[in-house]
């Protein structure tokens, strides 16, 4: 079963590379730009070490907690939440602006469990984000189409473009107008956040896009926004309507 | 309990030699890396792991600094009789993990 | 008075900058010592051994290796021991397997860090006391932008 799931989702990935080679779609995830070896690593659920943080947020999803004694398992079942990862960042009910889905579990725990909110890029965040975007993998990225988040994506579109810190560069200059090139020893991916949250070599750990882009920030020697800070929610909103219908490969490896 | 993952056929037929994979959460920290206040962070690793067949011993693994953090192991096996594959893992600071599979062998 | 004293000087100093430092990486010939250690003065022949490492990747943090000996792993004739060594990380060693005749297959995989662009080094003991090697040039990249908190 294992087996099959690997080889299929290896043939969805030539195809989309297959189609992008065509001339319809330039678009090419992380995964395409990574040797066979570390797709191999990805491919093979029982050696991609993401792995670990699904299987804990599985047992996490089924845990009773907080004050009303409620596991997310309770609520929801499983099998109900295929396509959510795919489609966040979204605005939650009763809320007006966008949450990610680290954010949207916090909702949850503090609205519906009556718990403490987990702590940003905590390892139970990260456990219960890595089960929720299994969930979702082999699935298009397929953003609602709420008017609502318009002005919000059009910010992290702005953001995206913007040049920033001491390098003065936006994140267009390397992911749109450079992807492909060399930046320093590795290949300058198009940046769509496709497999998250993604267990990265540089981190030893898995992490979330918020960290990803926090490492960017930090890269161009620039003040890195404040964790949870709406400037994330809004960036992803963009990056994902970019990444709109390519594959998830959740969770992914990257170096 | 320590976060593990493993990995066997649940049946094989007798005298097949089968695959097993062994994947653990463990941060495998050198001893070698400065923190960011610039001291070293002492070294924190799994050192030996071990592999029994009904409590006969079929693989032994010794790792040093040098093995990737959440270390992974795939190994071979031939399967003689039904049982219980045991996993353990030991380590500094007095870590021990232990995981198990069963297999049935026609 | 002063003739001798500068004398002692230039040798000291010359002393000094021959001795080797101690240095935070190991060196080819720690890891030759190393080599010994496990070997003695056993030959140690090419062949046999099959190291699958990527000539090239893109994290030295968790690097892919696979090791597979030819052997009929045979109660008379297989592979005891398999010993993997790097020439550049701050010590010697990656790690040491030991297997028998149980094992079917004398093949091993994992993931190692490198800290470098180096050589790897496997020996492969058999049942009969021989020790077999192969090594692999590896070229380790990092990424472009590294982080150093979270």
């Amino acid at each position: 079963m294992r087996l099959s799931a690997a080889v299929g989702l290896g043939t969805v990935f030539l195809a989309t590379f297959a189609m992008a080679q065509g001339g319809k779609d330039q678009r090419r995830s992380g995964y395409q730009d990574m040797s066979p070896a570390l797709q191999k690593m990805q491919d093979d659920d029982t050696a991609n070490p993401a792995m670990l943080y699904v299987q804990v947020g599985e047992t996490l999803w089924k845990q009773k907690a907080g004050a009303s004694n409620k596991a997310c398992a309770d609520c929801h079942d499983s099998g109900s939440m295929k396509g959510v990862a795919a489609r966040y960042p979204a605005i939650p009910p009763g809320g007006d602006k966008p949450v990610d889905l680290e954010g949207r579990i916090n909702l949850c725990r503090t609205g519906q469990q009556k718990a403490a909110p987990f702590e940003a890029e905590s390892e139970e965040l990260l456990d219960l984000a890595a089960y929720l975007a299994r969930q979702s993998r082999g699935m298009p990225i397929a953003p609602t189409d709420d008017p609502r988040l318009t002005s919000f994506r059009a910010h992290g579109e702005q953001l995206f473009k913007e040049r920033q810190g001491q390098l003065n560069l936006s994140c267009a200059n390397c992911h749109d107008d450079n992807a492909g090139k060399k930046l320093g020893g590795a290949i300058i991916p198009q940046a769509h956040p496709t497999g998250y949250p993604i267990y990265r070599l540089e981190w030893q750990a898995l992490g979330s896009l918020e960290r990803r882009l926090r490492n960017c920030l930090i890269g161009l020697r620039a003040e890195p926004f404040d964790y949870g800070s709406p400037d994330y929610v809004d960036l992803e909103l963009y990056l994902m309507d970019r990444a709109k219908g390519m594959t998830m490969d959740a969770p992914a490896v990257r170096p | 309990m320590a976060n593990v993952l493993i990995n066997a056929p649940k049946t094989v037929r007798k005298g097949e030699t089968i695959e097993l994979k062994a994947l653990i959460l463990h941060p495998m920290e050198t001893g070698f890396r400065p923190g960011v206040d610039g001291r070293l962070i002492p070294r924190n690793i799994i050192e030996h792991f071990t592999a029994t067949w009904n409590g006969v011993e079929i693989f032994r693994l010794k790792m040093s600094p040098a093995m990737a953090a959440n270390p992974y192991v795939s190994f071979f096996a031939v399967a003689k009789e039904s049982g219980t594959i045991r996993f353990q893992w030991t380590g500094d600071r007095n870590f021990l993990a232990e995981g198990s599979v069963m297999v049935t062998v026609t | 008075m002063t003739q001798p004293t500068r004398r002692i000087f230039v040798t000291g100093s010359l002393l000094v900058t021959v001795l080797p430092l101690t240095s935070a990486n190991a060196t080819p010939d720690a890891m030759t010592a190393a080599i010994k250690d496990v070997v003695g003065e056993a030959r140690i022949r090419p062949g046999r051994v099959t190291l699958d490492i990527p000539p090239l990747v893109e994290n030295g943090n968790a690097v892919p290796v696979a090791v597979s000996v030819e052997s009929p792993m045979t109660e008379a004739d297989h592979v005891r021991a398999i010993h993997v060594f790097n020439e550049k990380n701050p010590q010697p060693h990656v790690f040491n397997a030991w297997l028998g005749p149980r094992n079917g297959k004398a093949v091993i995989a994992t993931r190692i860090k490198l800290a470098d662009a180096q050589k790897v080094v496997a020996i492969a003991e058999t049942s009969q006391g021989e020790f077999w090697s192969a090594s692999a040039d590896v070229i380790v990249t990092i990424a472009a932008c590294t982080e150093d908190v979270k």
